[in-house]
């Protein structure tokens, strides 16, 4: 009747084992055949696979969708079809527009919904089911962390999307994962001393942060910086992610003293936050003799749409702004803005940046090999993407390159000029040296 | 099935179900799903539906907290390998007590109640673990970030070979993870749905049907029915334990979401989708809902375009709009529309579906047939 019988004897015993063993013994005939590949997923026919996992549910879903775009741009322009945008203005010219290696790039797409359990069940069907030799995207730290641990796991690449806790490239970095865009250390190094100049020395502070490990980051990014010149902290009140409604966080601000309200939120939950802030009357209001300030240090032009006339004058940084002038840039804008009819945020520049840099790093290395394209990536000097001269630091596998202060236009002249850059600061500015924030990347790992 | 069980039948449907469970990776390759992770899936969550349809199917208790023992389940075994090391069994152990702690405690409280106020009393245990694993607690789950393995953690009983490894649970040198953690976790299906058949046909699986049936008539005639519930409570939460223990097994994450009310919600519409009180039903609910989570939901307009490509270029961008809607993003649409039409027009889940099949096939002229347990309110 069944494998184990009551009173247990011997014999039950045995059988019960014997069919433990074959149920453990079965998977090595499934496994051996990754044996023969010299790395996970390795592309055999005329076409290569890219995961591209982006949050289409959530407070992030907006972000999601920009980056969709962006990454189905690159495949376009790296696959040879539409005007070639960054590519002709990208220093490396490896890329040809005929595929990567020769193979024609694909793509499958998955919903993190902003959560790290379903982000790596879809990052692991990719790999699993649909062969992607490389996942990008992002849109939340906790979620590319997650992800990039996964893929570190599996042994593909990972190239981070949007993810902006030090954390992603710091504590937690892996030698598969990959980060373009920038972190709050660098916002920290980049804001202060705009802030200074417009704010003035000896501020009381109030920070609202997002609970999880991008507001943690930031929220001690911006108090680094800032206690050199007198911003004290009053109280740093950490909000759900998503809440939705922000009131019964603001009340107490009114009350606590502070003139200066830092919000570490993104995406929804910023605009959100920022509306009600201003709704309740807080930037009218004259605190200890003083103005009261609000900041929103990590900005981006699809928040500052959500946000609409609660975000003018208010200070933050951003990586990327489609007002940049430089001939990559305008490259780009005008590439994605003939496809979608409007300019691209900086979630779909970082995305589409780092899908043009995997792609010419398997170029120059001549294989998808995770470790021999990883070290074609390590120290790797590149131009033209639009944020000037940019290095790809082998310690810690992050971008370095020029930070952009923003504010929200007073008068903005359409409904996209909504961000007027205050500062570009320069790269080396905001450099740190490579194990200030802990972590080890470990080895790289090819899957087998 | 529920008309006649004999210990023979019994044996077949075990030796059938186990034979299924294990050969899934061939089976189910045409429809796509034959990959690692979403085989992995359908195990742990037809656990998680099979212990839950204990409760809910035997005595008629709807919890609306179940996620919470699942999330319980997870941090502990995670915890497991922060203080133990990455041995899934010692994990998995410590998982199953813990969370049968939990539910003892829970269920201490919320089956004091019965009916609406039961499943309140559980969603608000639910909704509470959830919160304070995403506030108050922390230290121990890292809030919304979820807690995961480090290389610094202490790990007294991994090998040096092992702590400098990759951070994946490990059985004796089998890593946790791909096929060998679907049979792992296919191990743990089988022999869960052996322990529920076993409880399902025992004196004890009868006391709880006479709970569902009339509660009032069992207090008349002397004995008191807590007892009862408590044990299958706690032995629901233990399954909901071990299927969240098994997840972090096969991936040594936990994070808060998985003890948020829609998890405990998604346990719940999987049993009645299946068939409320049949043994197979929860499993195969569990696997039809990963499956649109998972397959469908990835569905994006290319693949569409390849899909409808035979369709005249006219006809194939209407279709393509229009069905867009109930791939990717609005797959919860689909499983919506499949529900409903589950629940009006088979009341009794798919089970009941094949169990009318499988009547008409023999000549639909068993008249015994009413005789199968109502859907629970």
């Amino acid at each position: 009747m069944t494998l184990i019988r009551k009173p247990l004897s011997r014999r039950s015993i045995l059988r019960a084992g014997a069919a433990g063993g074959v149920a453990l013994a079965t998977p090595t005939i499934f496994t051996s055949s990754a044996w023969s590949a010299g790395y996970l997923n390795e592309p055999t026919g005329s076409t290569v696979t890219l995961g591209f996992n982006v949050p289409q549910s959530g407070p992030y879903a907006d972000e999601g969708a920009d980056e969709l775009r962006a990454y189905q741009l690159a495949v376009e322009h790296i696959n040879g079809e539409g005007d070639g945008g960054m590519l002709n203005t990208f220093t490396s010219k490896a890329l040809k527009g005929n595929g990567v290696l020769g193979k024609k790039v694909e793509f499958v797409t998955g919903d993190t919904q902003t959560k790290s359990d379903a982000a790596r069940a879809s990052a692991k069907r990719m790999i699993e089911k649909d062969g992607a030799i490389m996942i990008t995207g992002g849109s939340s730290s906790g979620v590319a962390i997650a992800v990039q641990s996964l893929c570190q796991e599996a042994g593909v690449i990972f190239m981070a999307g949007l993810t902006h806790s030090n954390d992603t490239t710091g504590k937690d970095r892996r030698a598969n994962g990959f980060r373009h865009f920038f972190n709050t250390e660098m916002t920290g190094a980049a804001l202060a001393p705009v802030l200074k100049n417009a704010m003035g020395e000896g501020r009381k502070v109030y920070h609202l942060t997002a609970d999880y490990t991008w507001g943690w980051s930031q929220e001690g990014s911006i108090q680094k910086y800032t206690e050199p010149f007198g911003w004290d902290t009053v109280a740093a009140v950490r909000t759900p992610v998503g809440a939705g409604d922000f009131s019964q966080y603001l009340t107490p601000v009114l009350n606590s003293g502070a003139d200066v309200l830092v919000l570490n939120h993104y995406g929804k939950d910023m605009v959100n936050s920022l509306t009600q802030a201003v709704q309740f009357g807080l930037r009218d209001k004259q605190v200890n003799g003083k103005q009261f300030e609000i900041v929103v240090p990590l900005f981006s032009r699809l928040m500052a749409q959500g946000a609409g006339d609660a975000i003018k004058g208010i200070f933050g940084s951003t990586a990327w702004n489609w007002s940049l002038t430089d001939e990559g840039s305008q490259a780009f804008v005008k590439s994605f803005g003939q496809k979608y009819g409007f300019p691209p945020s900086q979630a779909a520049h970082t995305c589409y940046c780092q899908t043009l840099l995997y792609a010419d790093a398997a170029e120059r290395a001549g294989t998808f090999m995770p470790s021999a394209l990883g070290a074609a990536l390590e120290d790797f000097e590149f131009d033209g993407l639009g944020n000037g001269p940019t290095l790809y630091r082998a310690g810690d596998h992050q971008c370095f390159k020029d930070v952009l202060v923003v504010k929200g236009k007073e008068n903005p002249s359409s409904q996209f000029d909504l961000l007027e850059v205050v500062e570009v600061t320069p790269r080396a500015q905001v450099e740190y040296p490579a194990d200030m924030l802990g972590g080890e990347l470990g080895a790289y790992n090819n899957g087998v | 099935m529920t008309s006649n069980p004999t210990p023979t039948r019994d044996l077949a449907v075990f030796v059938i179900f186990a034979a299924a469970v294990l050969t899934m990776p061939i089976w189910l390759a045409p429809i796509g799903a034959a990959y690692p992770d979403l085989l992995q899936k359908f195990a742990i969550y037809g656990l998680f539906a099979t212990g839950f349809n204990l409760l809910f199917g035997l005595t008629g208790y709807l919890s609306f907290g179940h996620a919470a023992f699942l999330g319980v389940g997870s941090y502990t075994a995670v915890w497991g390998f922060k203080l133990l090391g990455m041995n899934p069994v010692p994990a998995a152990a410590m998982a199953i007590v813990t969370s049968g702690l939990f539910a003892w405690l829970i269920g201490y409280v919320s089956l004091r109640r019965s009916g609406i106020y039961f499943s309140i009393l559980t969603l608000a245990f639910a909704q509470m673990s959830y919160n304070l694993a995403y506030s108050v607690l922390t230290p121990i789950t890292n809030g919304e970030t979820g807690l995961r393995v480090l290389q610094s953690d202490p790990r007294i009983f991994d090998t040096a070979a092992q702590s400098g490894g990759p951070l994946v649970s490990t059985l004796f040198g089998i890593e946790m993870s791909g096929y060998p953690g679907f049979y792992f976790c296919a191990t743990f299906l089988i022999l869960g749905f052996l322990v529920a058949q076993r409880i399902f046909r025992s004196p004890f699986g009868t006391m709880l049907r006479a709970v569902k049936s009339n509660q009032n008539r069992m207090n008349y005639t002397g004995l008191n029915p807590r007892p009862y519930t408590l044990a299958v409570f706690v032995i629901s939460g233990m399954y909901a334990g071990l299927a969240g223990a098994l997840l972090c097994i096969t991936d040594p994450l936990a994070g808060a979401e998985r003890m948020q009310w829609t998890a405990s919600g998604e346990v719940v519409l999987m049993t009645i989708l299946g068939g409320v009180g049949t043994l197979l039903g929860p499993i195969l609910g569990a696997g039809i809902i990963k499956y649109f989570e998972n397959i469908f939901s990835a569905f994006n307009e290319h693949i569409l375009q390849d899909i409808f490509s035979f369709l005249p270029e006219a006809l194939q961008g209407p279709v393509v709009s229009i069905s867009g809607l109930f791939v990717g993003e609005g797959w919860h649409l689909t499983l919506g529309v499949l529900f409903m039409i589950i629940v009006i027009l088979l009341p009794g889940g798919i089970m009941e579906g094949v169990g009318r099949i499988t009547s008409m096939v023999k000549g639909g002229s068993r008249k015994k047939h009413q005789h199968q347990t109502a859907p629970a309110e």
